[in-house]
C-alpha cells in the first residue's frame, strides 16, 4: 500500500472504452509504450461490459484482442485523481490503482473518459431501486437478478431500447418505457436512419424483444414514492397522468461527457465538450481527447476519435478515409441531439423539499437562482460531497444554468495513503 | 456456462451470490435494496451502476466506504450496510 509505482511512456490513454482502445491500438503498433488506464476491471468500457458469464459483442472482442497483440501496458481498476505538467512539459498523472499509488510519465495524453448518465432531480428520486437506465443495464450485467420484477423505463435517448430488451429478456415484467422526446421528434429520427439500416434493423430487433411492453412518446416520469424502496411512480404526457407499481425504476435523460480531467489540466471546454482540432488534439499541446468527452456521439464515432487521436500523436498523417468516416458519424450525432433534446419540463421536476445533491442532501429550496455555481458550492456544499457534482453538477446546470466551477485535484476521492506517497517525495526533498 | 454459487456474510447473515457478480448485483439480487443512510438519514441504493454516484457504498471486510458496484463477490467476504437496523 506504502510503495508508489512509477511508469513512463510516451502515450499515455485515459479510458479504455472504444475510444482508448483504438487509440491504444494505433499508437502502440507504431512502435510507441503505451500505458492505458482504466477504472474497469478489463478493457472496454460500459458500452463493451460483458454480462456475467457472457462474451463481449464481436466488434468489441476484435478490438481487444487486437490491443493484447501490442505491447501496451493496461492498468485495470486505476482512477487518474490528478494530472499536471512538469517543467519539461512531460504530463504526470496521478492514481489510485487497485489500492496502491500508481505515478505515470507521459510525452502525450490522449484522454477517452466517456460519458456517464444525466440524472435530473423529481420527487422520490433518491429512493433505494431507482436507479439509471444505463446503470440498470451495468447491474444487470453484472449479476442482478431481475426475474419477476415490475419494471419501468422512463427517460430519454437510443438506450432506452437496448436496455428495454435485456430486462425483459432477463424476465422483469417491463410495464411502460416512456421516452420524453415527442413521438415526431423520434419518427424524424428514425426515417434519417435509412442510410443506416443495420442500425434500423438493430432497433427493430431491440423493440420486438419487449413487444407486449407499451413504448411512449412525449411521456416522462413526474414522482416516485415507497418507503424503503419504490413502489411506485407516476408518469405524464402533458395533459394525463398514469401511476403505476414497480419494484426498480429506471430513469435518466441521455448522457454527459466526463470532463474532470480535461479542465483539471486546462484544456478549453465550449458547450460542455472539450475542443478539439482535426487532429482531435485539445488546446492544450500534446494533450488528445477522442470520444464522448469531445461530443456524445456513440461506439463508432468513438471508435474513429481514438485512432485518429492514437494516430495524430505518434506524429503520423490521419487518412483520409478515417477523416470523412468522422464526419459522417459527426452528422448522425447531430440528429441524435436533436431527436432526444430535453422538453423544459423535465428540467422542472424537482419540488422545493426534492434533494438534488444527493452526496450532501442540499435540497432545490436551499438554492438561490441569483447564485454562481461557486456560491452555491460554498453556501450549501452542493457538489462537495464524494461524486465530486458528477451527479447534481449536470443537473443543475439544466435546471439553473450553472456551468461547473472550477476543477480542482483530487477529481475522485482517493485513500490518504496512496496521496501521501506521493508527497513522501516533496518533503524529503524540502 | 454455469456459474457457481457461494454465502458471503451481510451484516452478519449469509446470503447465497453468483461468482462473478459484483457486490451491488448481489445485494440487490437478494433484495437488499438499502445500501446506506444519506447524511439526512435518507435510505440510498445504487444509482449510477458505475462507479460515479458514490451511493453504494458499504463496508467490504472491514474497510468502509467501498463502491459496491466496482467489487466483484469473494467467498469470505463480509458487507455491512447502513440500513436501519443492521
Amino acid at each position: 500500500m506504502r510503495s508508489e509505482n512509477k511508469l513512463t511512456c510516451d502515450v499515455a490513454i485515459i479510458g479504455a472504452g472504444p475510444a482508448g482502445i483504438a487509440a491504444a491500438c494505433r499508437a502502440a503498433e507504431a512502435g510507441r509504450t503505451v500505458v492505458v488506464l482504466d477504472e474497469g476491471l478489463g478493457p472496454g468500457g460500459q458500452i463493451w461490459r460483458p454480462k456475467l458469464g457472457g462474451l463481449q459483442p464481436k466488434i468489441a472482442r476484435r478490438w481487444i484482442e487486437r490491443l493484447h497483440a501490442t505491447r501496451a501496458v493496461i492498468r485495470e481498476s486505476t482512477s487518474v485523481y490528478d494530472s499536471a505538467r512538469d517543467a519539461s512539459g512531460e504530463f504526470v498523472l496521478r492514481a489510485e490503482s487497485a489500492g496502491s499509488a500508481l505515478s505515470v510519465r507521459a510525452s502525450k495524453v490522449i484522454l477517452a473518459t466517456g460519458a456517464r448518465e444525466r440524472f435530473l432531480p423529481f420527487p422520490g428520486w433518491t429512493l433505494p431501486n431507482v436507479v439509471g437506465i444505463g446503470g440498470a443495464q451495468a447491474l444487470l450485467k453484472t449479476g442482478m437478478d431481475v426475474s419477476g420484477r415490475r419494471v419501468v423505463i422512463a427517460g430519454s435517448g437510443p438506450l432506452l431500447l437496448p436496455v428495454a430488451a435485456s430486462l425483459a429478456s432477463a424476465g422483469a415484467k417491463l410495464s411502460l418505457v416512456a421516452e420524453q422526446a415527442p413521438s415526431a421528434k423520434v419518427r424524424r429520427f428514425a426515417t434519417s436512419l435509412w442510410r443506416r439500416p443495420r442500425t434500423l434493423v438493430q432497433a427493430a430487433t431491440l423493440r420486438s424483444a419487449f413487444l407486449r411492453t407499451r413504448y411512449a412518446m412525449g411521456t416522462w416520469v413526474t414522482s416516485a414514492s415507497g418507503d424503503e424502496a419504490v413502489r411506485s411512480v407516476t408518469v405524464t404526457n402533458g395533459q394525463t397522468s398514469q401511476a403505476l407499481e414497480c419494484d426498480l425504476l429506471c430513469v435518466a435523460f441521455g448522457l454527459v461527457p466526463n470532463l474532470q480531467i480535461a479542465r483539471l489540466i486546462g484544456c478549453e471546454v465550449v458547450n460542455g465538450v472539450v475542443k478539439v482540432n482535426a487532429e482531435q488534439e485539445t488546446t492544450v499541446a500534446n494533450m488528445y481527447c477522442a470520444g464522448e468527452p469531445t461530443g456524445v456521439g456513440g461506439v463508432d464515432l468513438a471508435l474513429v476519435e481514438g485512432e485518429i487521436a492514437g494516430i495524430a500523436a505518434v506524429g503520423l498523417s490521419i487518412p483520409q478515409g478515417l477523416a470523412a468516416m468522422r464526419t459522417a458519424f459527426e452528422r448522425d450525432m447531430k440528429a441524435l441531439d436533436v431527436a432526444f433534446a430535453l422538453r423544459p419540463e423535465v428540467t422542472a421536476l424537482a419540488q422545493p423539499d426534492t434533494i438534488v445533491c444527493r452526496c450532501e442532501d442540499v435540497r432545490l429550496r436551499d438554492f438561490n437562482p441569483a447564485w454562481t455555481s461557486r456560491q452555491a458550492k460554498l453556501y450549501t456544499r452542493a457538489g462537495m460531497g464524494p461524486c465530486q457534482a458528477r451527479i447534481c453538477g449536470a443537473a443543475l446546470e439544466c435546471m439553473m444554468g450553472w456551468s461547473p466551477d472550477s476543477v480542482r485535484p483530487p477529481v475522485e476521492p482517493a485513500r490518504l495513503d496512496a496521496f501521501l506517497s506521493d508527497h513522501q517525495v516533496t518533503s524529503t526533498a524540502s | 456456462m454455469t456459474l457457481r454459487r457461494f454465502d458471503i456474510m451481510v451484516n452478519g447473515k449469509p446470503v447465497s451470490v453468483r461468482s462473478g457478480s459484483t457486490v451491488a448485483a448481489a445485494l440487490l439480487s437478494a433484495d437488499q435494496s438499502t445500501f446506506r443512510q444519506s447524511v439526512a438519514g435518507e435510505l440510498r441504493g445504487p444509482v449510477c451502476g458505475m462507479g460515479i454516484c458514490y451511493e453504494c457504498r458499504v463496508t467490504i471486510n472491514d474497510v468502509a466506504q467501498q463502491r459496491a458496484c466496482l467489487r466483484v463477490v469473494e467467498s469470505g467476504m463480509r458487507v455491512e450496510t447502513g440500513a436501519a437496523g443492521a
